[in-house]
C-alpha cells in the first residue's frame, strides 16, 4: 500500500504542537513511519512538497501576506487539518485582539513599518477551507495519533464535546472550586485528559469552548464560586477564548 | 575569479520560525549580504497587560513551544522578583533540575534532527531512517527521554502546568525521582553512549570558520550558570565584565531593523554571541569534569571562536547536564521531599529575571499593580539577541567563501548550516520591545 503523503506547515504560533511529534518517542513515531510519509515539514526538512495528501497547519492568520501561503497549501492538499489552538481558534494570539495599541506598546514608533504589520488573529478556517481540526496548547499526541489512524482508516475523526470537568470526575481530581481556586473546565472543550487541574492549576479552555456555552453563568460562577473579582472574572476568557468573546 | 552569486533562500528549513538569507555579488563583488527576519509578530509584552500575576507566566510560556520551561521559570522568577515572593530550596533545587532536563531534551532535537543531517549530507533526519536506523532510534529515545524526564517535574515540556510563581503547584513524589534516576542509568547511558560515539565520528565535518566577537552568558560562583547568576560578557581577549540582572537593559541595548521583525542587540562591540558556546566561553571551568573530558576529546577549548561549534558545545552541555542530573537527583532522594504550598506575594512592583534556556541567555522583567494585575512586560530572546551576530558572520564568511571559490550551492549550504548552528529560534524572538510602562 502507497504511504500516505502528510505535511506540516506553521503560521503565527510557537512551533510547540510541531515539537510534540518529537516527543511520541520511537515505538509510535517508527510506527507512524510505516503508514506515513512526511513530504515536506519546514521545521524538520529540506525538502518540499507537490502533492500531499494530508496538511497539518498549525498557528493563527494575523497578517495579509499570509494569505497566499495558506491558499496555496489548501490547492496542493487533499486534506486540511487545524492543528493545535493558534490554528483552529486563534489560541493565545487573539489575546491582543481587544487592544489596540500594541503595535507601539512592543515596538514604539517603529510599529509603522510595513513588516511589522499585525492585525486582529483569526483562526485559519476563516482563510481556507479547513477540514478537520485538533484543539489543544498544545495538542494532545494521544489526540494526534488517533486523528491520523482514523484519517487512515477512512473514519471521521471525532473530537469530543463535553466539558473538562467530566474528565476531572474520571481521573478523580479534586474540583479547583473545592479548594478555593477557580477554573474554566466547566465549559471548556475536554479531550486532553484535564491535566491542568490534576497538576494543581485551573483549566483555561486552551482547546476553546464546548459547543454553546452558558458564558453569563460561568462568569457569575467564577465571582461566586471563584472569588474572582468582578474586573477578573469577565476578563478571564480572553486568553486562548477571546475568539468566543467576538472580540475577533 | 570574478563570479556572480544569487542566493535567495526563503524560509531556512530545519529551523525554529522562518528566517531568510538574501546574497548577490556580481562580478567577485559582493553587493547583498543580509540574514533577514519575516517571522510574524506576535506582541507578548503588550498582550500580558491586566492579566493576574498567576497567569503570566502560562500566558509567556507559548512564546517558544521548544524552551517553553525557560520562559516560564523566566517569567516567574522576574514575578517573584517584582511581587517578593519566596522560594524555597527545595523549589529551586528542582527548577535547577528541570532546566538540565530542558537542556538535554533541547540540544537532542537540535544536534541529531536538524544539525546531523548536514554532516551526513542529506536533506533531513528521514533518508536516514534506512541508512542509519539504529542512530534514528537512539535519537527518538533519548528525545523520549528528555521529555518525559522534563514531564516528571514541570507536568509538561510543552507549556508545563506545574511551574507557578513561587514553586511548584505540584510535586514530584519520591518514587518518580527514584525512578528517573535508574532510567538515566537503564536507559539514558547507553543510548547516549552510542551517540557520543557518532558525534566523534562527524567531528570533523563542522566547518572551520572563525570569528572572535563578544559572548554574554549567565554567570554564578556556585555552578556552570544556568538557572541563576549574574549577567557576565567575556571578549575575545579574555578581559570579563559582570552586569547585575535589574540593569539588562545596559548590555542588550536593542534596536530596530528594517531586515527583521525582531529586534538587534548589541553591547561592547558591533555584536555578541549568546547560546552553549556563550556560556562555553564564559564559564568553561565550572562545566563538569566528564564533559570537560568530551570537550578535550572534541578539541574544543575555550575561547572558541568558531561558531558553527555551538552544536559541539551542545552535546558537551548535555554531557555536563546529565552529570548534574545525577547529582541533584540523589541529593533530593537523599532528602526526602517535603510537601509545601507556593509562596505568596509579599509586595508589588517590577522586578526582572535572567535564565539560560538553550540558545542562550533569557531575561524576562514585568510591572505590577498593586493588586498584583501585570502593567506591561520585557522579554529578550536569545535568538533576537543573536541575529546581529549572524549577520556580522555572513559579512565575514561570505568573501571568504569567495576566495575559497566556492560555488552557488556549496555557499548556500555553508550559510544555511551557519543559521542552524545558532540553534535559531525565531518564533521566540520576534516581539520585543520598547516598553514603555503605563502606571
Amino acid at each position: 500500500m502507497k504511504k500516505v503523503k502528510v505535511a506540516f506547515f506553521d503560521f503565527t504560533s510557537c512551533e510547540g504542537c510541531q515539537i510534540e511529534l518529537t516527543n511520541l518517542g520511537e515505538t509510535v513515531f517508527m510506527g507512524l513511519l510505516d503508514h506515513i510519509e512526511f513530504v515536506e515539514f519546514r521545521e524538520a526538512m529540506s525538502e518540499r512538497a507537490t502533492a500531499i495528501d494530508i496538511a497539518f497547519i498549525e498557528g493563527s492568520f494575523s497578517r495579509e501576506s499570509d494569505r497566499k501561503r495558506l491558499e496555496d497549501i489548501r490547492r496542493r492538499a487533499a486534506v486540511v487539518v487545524a492543528y493545535g489552538s493558534c490554528a483552529a481558534i486563534g489560541g493565545i494570539n487573539a489575546l491582543k485582539n481587544h487592544q489596540s495599541d500594541y503595535g507601539e506598546f512592543v515596538y514604539g514608533p517603529a510599529a509603522r513599518m510595513p513588516h511589522l504589520a499585525s492585525e486582529a488573529v483569526k483562526p485559519i478556517a476563516d482563510i481556507i477551507k479547513v477540514d478537520y481540526t485538533i484543539y489543544g496548547c498544545p495538542v494532545s499526541k494521544a489526540e494526534f495519533v488517533r486523528v491520523v489512524s482514523d484519517l487512515l482508516h477512512g473514519k471521521t475523526p471525532t473530537i469530543p464535546n463535553y466539558a473538562v470537568c467530566v474528565e476531572c470526575k474520571m481521573r478523580e481530581t479534586v474540583c479547583r472550586y473545592a479548594v478555593g481556586d477557580h477554573c474554566l473546565g466547566v465549559v471548556a472543550r475536554a479531550g486532553c485528559g484535564a491535566p491542568c487541574p490534576a497538576d494543581g492549576v485551573p483549566c483555561e479552555a486552551c482547546r476553546g469552548f464546548i459547543d454553546d456555552p452558558n458564558l453569563p453563568s460561568l462568569e457569575k460562577g467564577l465571582r461566586e464560586k471563584g472569588g474572582l473579582p468582578a474586573d477578573r472574572a469577565a476578563t478571564k476568557t480572553r486568553m486562548w477564548t477571546a475568539i468566543y468573546r467576538s472580540e475577533a | 575569479m570574478a563570479k556572480n552569486i544569487h542566493i535567495d533562500v526563503h524560509h531556512v528549513t530545519r529551523v525554529e520560525g522562518h528566517g531568510n538569507i538574501v546574497v548577490n555579488v556580481t562580478n567577485g563583488a559582493v553587493e547583498t549580504c543580509e540574514w533577514r527576519v519575516p517571522e510574524a509578530p506576535r506582541f507578548f509584552e503588550a498582550m500580558v497587560r491586566g492579566r493576574h500575576y498567576t497567569e503570566v507566566a502560562r500566558i509567556v510560556s507559548r512564546i517558544c513551544g521548544i524552551c517553553s520551561v525557560g520562559h516560564s521559570l523566566a517569567s516567574v522568577k522576574a514575578t517573584e522578583d517584582a511581587l517578593g515572593i519566596p522560594v524555597s530550596e527545595q523549589a529551586k533545587n528542582l527548577r535547577r533540575l528541570a532546566k538540565h532536563a530542558e537542556n538535554i531534551d533541547s540540544h537532542v532535537v537540535h544536534v541529531l534532527f536538524l544539525v546531523a543531517p548536514d554532516l551526513l549530507g542529506v536533506p533531513s533526519v528521514f533518508p536516514l531512517v534506512p541508512t542509519h536506523g539504529d542512530v534514528v532510534r537512539r535519537a527518538l529515545r533519548l528525545k523520549r527521554f528528555g521529555h518525559e524526564f522534563g514531564s516528571a517535574l514541570c507536568g509538561r515540556t510543552t507549556h508545563p502546568t506545574r511551574i507557578v510563581p513561587g514553586g511548584f503547584a505540584e510535586l514530584p513524589t519520591i518514587d518518580e525521582l527514584k525512578e528517573l534516576r535508574r532510567r538515566i542509568d537503564a536507559d539514558l547511558m547507553p543510548d547516549l553512549v552510542a551517540i557520543l560515539g557518532v558525534v566523534a565520528s562527524l567531528a570533523d565535518k563542522f566547518p572551520v570558520f572563525n570569528r572572535p566577537t563578544e559572548y554574554i552568558a549567565l554567570h554564578s560562583d556556585e555552578e556552570y550558570g544556568l538557572y541563576d547568576g549574574d549577567v557576565q560578557s567575556v571578549l575575545p581577549d579574555g578581559t570579563k565584565q559582570i552586569y547585575k540582572v535589574a540593569d539588562y537593559r545596559s548590555c542588550t541595548n536593542e534596536y530596530v531593523d528594517p531586515r527583521s521583525t525582531a529586534k538587534y542587540a548589541r553591547n561592547k562591540l558591533a555584536s555578541y554571541l549568546v547560546g552553549a558556546l556563550a556560556r562555553f566561553n564564559n564559564n568553561y571551568d565550572q562545566l563538569h569534569p566528564e564533559a570537560r573530558k568530551l570537550a578535550d576529546g572534541l578539541g574544543l577549548k575555550g575561547l572558541c571562536f568558531n561558531p558553527y561549534l555551538n552544536s559541539a558545545v551542545q552535546v558537551v552541555e548535555i554531557v555536563h547536564s546529565v552529570q548534574e542530573s545525577i547529582r541533584i537527583l540523589d541529593e533530593l532522594i537523599a532528602d526526602g521531599i517535603r510537601e509545601e504550598e507556593p509562596g505568596k506575594p509579599t509586595k508589588f512592583g517590577a522586578g526582572s529575571s535572567a535564565v539560560e534556556v538553550p540558545r542562550g541567555i533569557l531575561f524576562h522583567h514585568y510591572d505590577y499593580d498593586q493588586n498584583f494585575m501585570c502593567l506591561g512586560g520585557d522579554c529578550i530572546i536569545p535568538t533576537n539577541q543573536n541575529h546581529a551576530n549572524i549577520q556580522r558572520d555572513f559579512e565575514k564568511l561570505v568573501p571568504e567563501m569567495l576566495a575559497a571559490n566556492k560555488d552557488e550551492k556549496q555557499m548556500e549550504l555553508g550559510l544555511e548550516m551557519l543559521v542552524r548552528a545558532y540553534d535559531p529560534c525565531i518564533s521566540c524572538s520576534t516581539h520585543y520591545l520598547d516598553v514603555r510602562f503605563v502606571r
